[in-house]
């Protein structure tokens, strides 16, 4: 799950880390007091979006020559005038695609004195199976291209748990951001933190791009991206209160409710698996037959007849799906548990496409009979290429 | 002979009364007679679990239920377990397990916060336990001992050793190794999670040294590096001689970067843990990757006929 900017700045400070003091806007009537509040003589005005790059984003509304989704002013005027045009519109940037993403909330705050930008986040490093910070020189850019680039710039420093961020972790990190003085003074005390507020909050990403040396020698946290660990968020109800579903595709927050895994795609075969590798390698096969998939979808291990029934009204919601392909290989999933949530979404909603359906595993002649005595139109399968070439050939 | 599990493993179950639990070891005791040998309960200690219809031949089949890993361990001998609990409690169980000095732990449960496995991996790492999962459907040895939620009526006793990061995809590759009638030596599932215990190395490593071994399935999926890993160690092992006909598969070819595909490890970022990046890794070592999920075990049987 992710936050705004905004929202993961108030949690860092509430463990005590440096922020700019900053107001969000979610309506321009609210505008002019944030304004004075800051009181200038620099702000900044942030697009709030779930995606990066925004610095570098053009708004759809606007003309080529407008300014991106971060800016600077330098008077309350020109802070309104941002707000003004920056408010309501559609924001594309290189992470939201094409389609961008409405800016339904801004974010005020004091501009800073910058004398160095620098990188850093933290993440669970599957590598090692540690929490790790990864620490660089260079921030404030793309830190995926400096990555391919300079790799030889980028410092990967685990924690372990027993020990947190120690004396010797913390002397790593400063000598990996070339830190000395005042800054590496506040290293000490923010290292830590940012720990303290990773772990206790179950994240599983929290960066920092940038984090500024200001030009009075200390440090600050400039932006900040968070998201949490989604099966961590049942010891974290203060964390769910965060969640903007406005920022979620719509039938991936039906698809949550249900504790289904579903993720929209472009194509147009709808497809419903147990198992998160059988999903990915029945979207494979049918893109190796020629179509796309539409989605995602596991329906997981533990699936009941209404999740299933849930999953089967999200695939047919989408008005892009022209067939849907079921495969299903029984493990701890029964085979007769989706056979009738199937047989009883079909009823609930009617079916307006091919249906393959292609069951192995536990329970599957059960499954099969189901199916079978339902009178649904349904094409049966045998195996997984059957299947594959069974909804390909259907779709036409 | 077979990998890590055989007829004479002996396996406590944490998690027994649930549903879950109750379901599946009834499916392991039919399943062969699997030595399915006591329960674990914190407050249910002295009670009896009694195996019901799913069990077939072996319903009717007691168990004690014991308060702690420790005391089941004593009393029965027990030398694996295995974890059905509940996602909040799964790595306090997995932890007692280690403990206890149970030397092989395999955890089905799904839904682990990540970093309640960073606290079990490190205590892993000074322990001689050897942990497998979580978030996996577990290991089986056909006609000697089920661990876990794989269904048993697709094994067949063969020569294939079958590896892999995905759950149904292992249904995958054990059903058509069956059907080509090659059957298995032992199938492992390693889990999906990005934080795990036993990683495909340690699978493959235990499959080279097993002479019953001919032949190798490894399946991985999109995210991480542990597919680049394994093609490394065994082009190493290859220098020194150990190799066996290996047959691949990736699945996330089609996923879009950036978007978690199920499972918390299955995600392109950073520009890593794309599946071409993978493919090209194994292919280079001399592993046939087969294009499609479906042609698995008639990849292998062209490789095995040279």
């Amino acid at each position: 799950m992710n936050i705004h900017e905004y929202q993961a700045k108030a949690l860092l400070k509430s463990f005590g880390a440096p922020v700019a003091e900053g107001v969000p806007i979610l309506d321009a009537a609210q505008a002019p007091a944030a304004a004075d509040q800051l009181g200038g003589p620099v702000w900044v005005v942030k697009s709030q979006i779930h995606a990066g790059g925004r610095g570098k984003g053009k708004f759809k509304e606007l003309g080529p020559d407008a300014k991106g989704g971060v800016r600077l002013a330098f008077s309350k005027d020109e802070v309104l005038a941002h707000v003004g045009e920056m408010l309501g519109n559609t924001l594309v940037t290189k992470q939201t695609g094409e389609a961008g993403k409405q800016v339904n909330r801004l974010y005020l705050e004091d501009g800073a004195d910058i004398d160095r930008e620098l990188y850093c986040s933290l993440l669970v490093n599957r590598e090692t199976g540690r929490v790790s910070f990864v620490a660089s020189t260079e921030g404030g850019m793309d830190i995926e291209a400096v990555a391919e680039e300079t790799p030889d710039k980028i410092h990967t420093i685990d924690i372990h748990p027993d020990t947190g961020v120690d004396a010797d972790a913390v002397a790593k990190l400063n000598a990996a951001f070339a830190l000395d003085g005042a800054a590496a003074k506040d290293g000490a005390t923010l290292f830590p933190i940012l720990y303290k507020a990773f772990t206790e909050k179950d994240m599983s990403l929290l960066e920092i791009n940038p984090l500024i040396v200001m030009k009075d020698g200390h440090l600050r946290v400039l932006d900040a991206k968070v998201s949490f660990d989604g099966n961590a968020l049942f010891r974290h109800p203060d964390v769910m209160e965060l969640r903007d579903e406005t920022e979620e595709d719509d039938k991936e927050i039906e698809a949550s409710k249900y504790d289904l895994a579903y993720v929209a795609l472009d194509g147009d075969i709808g497809c419903m698996v147990n198992g998160a590798g059988l999903a990915m390698a029945t979207m494979d096969i049918i893109k190796l037959y020629g179509k796309e998939p539409a989605n995602f979808l596991d329906v997981g291990g533990g699936a009941t007849t209404e999740k299933v029934t849930a999953a089967f009204k999200i695939i047919t919601a989408d008005p892009n799906v022209k067939g849907i392909l079921v495969n299903i290989f029984g493990g701890i999933m029964r085979c007769d548990v989706i056979a009738e949530g199937v047989v009883q979404a079909v009823k609930d909603v009617g079916l307006k496409v091919p249906l393959v359906v292609r069951l192995e595993g536990t329970k599957v002649e059960e499954g099969k009979a189901i199916i079978n005595q339902s009178g649904l139109n349904v094409i049966a399968a045998d195996d997984l290429d059957d299947a594959a070439q069974k909804i390909v050939k259907a779709v036409g | 002979m077979s990998i890590i599990v055989d007829k004479d493993t002996k396996i406590i179950v944490q998690g027994l009364t649930g549903k879950t639990g109750t379901f599946h070891t009834e499916q392991a005791l039919a399943y062969h007679g699997t030595q399915m040998v006591a329960g674990i309960h914190p407050k249910k200690g002295g009670e009896t679990w009694t195996a019901g219809e799913g069990a077939g031949p072996a319903a009717g089949t007691d168990l004690p239920i014991f308060t702690t890993v420790a005391e089941a361990k004593e009393a029965t001998g027990a030398n694996a377990s295995v974890v059905y609990v509940p996602p909040a409690g799964a790595a306090a169980a997995i932890i007692e397990a280690i403990d206890a000095e149970i030397p092989f732990i395999t955890c089905i449960t799904e839904g682990i916060p990540v970093q309640d496995m960073v606290k079990v991996k490190a205590r892993l790492e000074t322990s001689n336990s050897r942990l497998l999962g979580p978030n996996c459907p577990g290991i089986m040895t056909p006609d000697e001992c089920k661990i876990g939620i794989m269904p048993g009526s697709i094994f067949k006793k063969g020569n294939v050793g079958i590896v892999s990061r995905s759950g149904t995809l292992t249904y995958e590759a054990v059903f058509q190794t069956t059907n080509e009638g090659l059957g298995q030596t032992t199938a492992v599932g390693i889990g999906g999670d990005p934080v795990k215990g036993t990683e495909f190395i340690d699978v493959l490593e235990l499959f080279l040294g097993d002479e019953e071994t001919t032949s190798i399935i490894m399946i991985g999926e999109i995210g991480g590096s542990a597919e680049e890993d394994a093609a490394q160690f065994l082009a190493d092992e290859k220098k020194k001689g150990r190799w066996k006909p290996t047959v691949g598969f990736i699945a996330g070819r089609t996923a879009p970067p950036g978007r978690t595909m199920g499972h918390a490890g299955a995600v392109i970022s950073g520009g890593k843990g794309g599946a071409e990046d993978k493919i090209a890794a194994m292919e280079a070592v001399g592993i046939a990757v087969s294009p499609s999920p479906a042609q698995l075990g008639k990849t292998l049987v062209n490789v095995l006929n040279g």
